[in-house]
């Protein structure tokens, strides 16, 4: 790192270091640590059992066929919407970008809330469905919709700064020399944002893998049918089954960690390939 | 907060209008997706919740449980807010100028709060800071209850808040020309006011950016508080906790007009927020 210029002394550097890191060490590292003490407090016997219970397995299936069905819908609308942003001029951009990051300062519960009122018995398409059998609410579908809304904007955030700097000659240069408009995005747009890609898919799985609000509004907490792995730590920690709680809670934590340590990696190695200026 | 990014393509060089091909597909796709997906849900529930009257309005907004939730939801998330806004300006800085051993772990560590699902961190905290948990049984003796209070809902906020004003501030902090601090050094000033005179006010604009998506995130949380609030109905009780329980009440109708006030709260806040970015923006550029 730079040398501090502003001259506060070693003593002041110090005391804000510690100060750092204390924050970060009670707020971040401790409640990590709960996690796998409370997990491991009965043993791995323990452990193991709780995780391999029927319960705890259907959990984990049904949150990855989730996240696989909600991740890649949002990384096509994602690139589809990068590259609307950033390679053409049109009015209400900025209305666009807006509209884009609304699912972020919207409540999960929300969220959820909203497909209840569209899809529930109530809802509006309530009668129609009931009358051909199709279930949304309580089921699959409705999980990944409303998965599929607070994970909305994690690829686009990550790619519109990026694609934006890149700018669009290399495009222009393409489509000149006679490629087509799919033949531009995959032999020089892609190559050009495959590492912030893949930082934003990264963010968006961890999300998508752990949501909580969203879904607990729509599951309706079916055990082994429509509990995705945080439902099903919320329902062993109301059942006092802490061991099974905490373990389904640390295989999240376990691939929370292996998220961040991903990203530190595309970061470490593909640094200047991503955007400069990161915002989340 | 919302498309702060000031994203502004071609405004200035006016290149020739769509050269690229793909405008049409690509468009009709994002339009489409973004009203299936967000727009008309959400139009449904500002539709529902305008279609009763302002009586039923008025009934659900002055419940005291009602009056008493939003408190905390929009009280705790402005403390946690502002405790992040400190503290994370301070991490900040010390990420970005000093070394120790072990900073691009700390740095990483920072953005566990985005990877980490919500209830894991819920259920973790409250171990931490139930009065048996490694936390708690230290400030019990102190007579300090953290879980299962309202200060434990403020815990939560500040811990998914975290990454949100760090991550904003780094780049700021990180390109900041330098020689400006020099000159003011040069100039006789002291460490502090170079600090208060010469870098908060470049800081200034991300850190407000920061602290309102912190506070954003943190009023419509739920995951991470349930398990340590307590829940206790007009004490310990958030906004959105209360709408699940009137949905699992099949009160559709209380849950629906909750949602559209705490959204309508929420945007108007935010709107609040951007426009003051906006106006410091042009007062400082005039």
């Amino acid at each position: 790192m730079r040398a501090s210029v502003i001259g506060e002394s070693r003593l002041l550097r110090w005391t804000l270091t510690a100060v750092a890191l204390a924050f970060l060490g009670l707020f971040l590292l401790l409640p990590l640590a709960a996690v796998l003490a409370e997990a491991l407090a009965k043993g791995w016997d323990r452990y193991f059992h709780a995780l391999l219970k029927p319960d705890s397995l259907s959990a984990i299936r049904l949150t990855l066929i989730v996240t696989a069905i909600a991740v890649p819908s949002n990384v096509v609308f994602g690139v589809a919407a990068s590259w609307a942003v950033t390679k053409y001029d049109f009015p209400a951009k900025s209305l666009l970008l807006t509209l884009i990051d609304l699912p972020f300062s919207v409540s999960p519960v929300i969220a959820g809330l909203i497909y209840v009122l569209m899809f529930g018995l109530q809802g509006w398409m309530g009668p129609w469905l009931q009358a051909h059998d199709i279930k949304i609410i309580f089921a699959l579908p409705g999980i990944v919709l409303a998965t599929i809304f607070v994970t909305f904007p994690f690829v686009a955030r990550e790619l519109i700064p990026l694609m934006e700097e890149q700018g669009r000659a290399e495009e222009e240069a393409a489509v000149t020399l006679g490629a087509g408009g799919f033949r531009t995005f995959w032999s020089v747009t892609l190559p050009n944002i495959k590492w912030g890609l893949l930082t934003g898919v990264l963010l968006c799985n961890a999300r998508a893998m752990g949501e909580f609000g969203a879904v607990s509004v729509v599951s309706g907490h079916i055990r082994g049918l429509t509990n995705t792995m945080p439902l099903h730590v919320e329902i062993l920690y109301n059942e006092y089954d802490l061991v099974g709680a905490f373990a389904v809670a640390s295989i999240l934590a376990f691939l929370a960690l292996v998220t961040l340590a991903a990203k530190v990696g595309v970061e470490w190695w593909h640094g200047d390939e991503l955007a400069a200026n990161r915002r989340h | 907060m919302t498309g702060a990014s000031g994203v502004n393509t071609g405004r200035i060089i006016r290149r020739p209008h769509r050269v690229i091909p793909g405008f049409g597909a690509t468009m009709g796709l994002t339009i489409t997706y973004l009203s299936l997906v967000v727009l008309i849900p959400l139009a449904a529930l500002f539709l529902e919740a305008a279609g009763m009257g302002p009586a039923q309005w008025w009934g659900i907004l002055v419940d005291p449980r009602v009056l008493a939730s939003l408190r905390l939801s929009f009280g705790g998330a402005l403390l946690a807010a502002l405790v992040n806004g400190v503290f994370g300006l301070v991490v900040a800085w010390v990420l970005v100028r000093y070394d120790f051993p072990g900073r691009r772990l700390v740095d990483a560590a920072v953005d566990l709060p985005f990877a980490l699902p919500t209830a894991v961190a819920g259920v973790a905290l409250t171990a931490l800071y139930a009065p048996n948990g490694w936390i708690g049984s230290l400030l019990a003796p102190l007579g300090i209850r953290v879980a299962f209070t309202p200060l434990g809902v403020v815990v939560a906020m500040i811990f998914i808040g975290v990454p949100f004003v760090v991550r904003t501030i780094e780049p700021i902090l990180a390109d900041f020309d330098r020689e400006l601090e020099e000159a003011a050094i040069t100039l006789g000033a002291l460490p502090f006011q170079t600090f208060r005179l010469v870098i908060l006010p470049a800081v200034g604009p991300a850190l407000l950016t920061g602290v309102s998506l912190a506070f954003a995130r943190a009023v419509g949380e739920y995951g991470s508080v349930i398990f340590i609030a307590g829940n206790m109905p007009g004490i310990s009780e958030i906004t959105p906790l209360l709408i699940v329980t009137k949905l699992e009440q099949y009160d559709t109708t209380g849950a629906t007009v909750l949602a559209a006030i705490m959204l309508i709260i929420s945007f108007v806040l935010l709107l609040a927020i951007n426009s003051l970015q906006k106006w410091r923006r042009r007062r400082t550029e005039a």
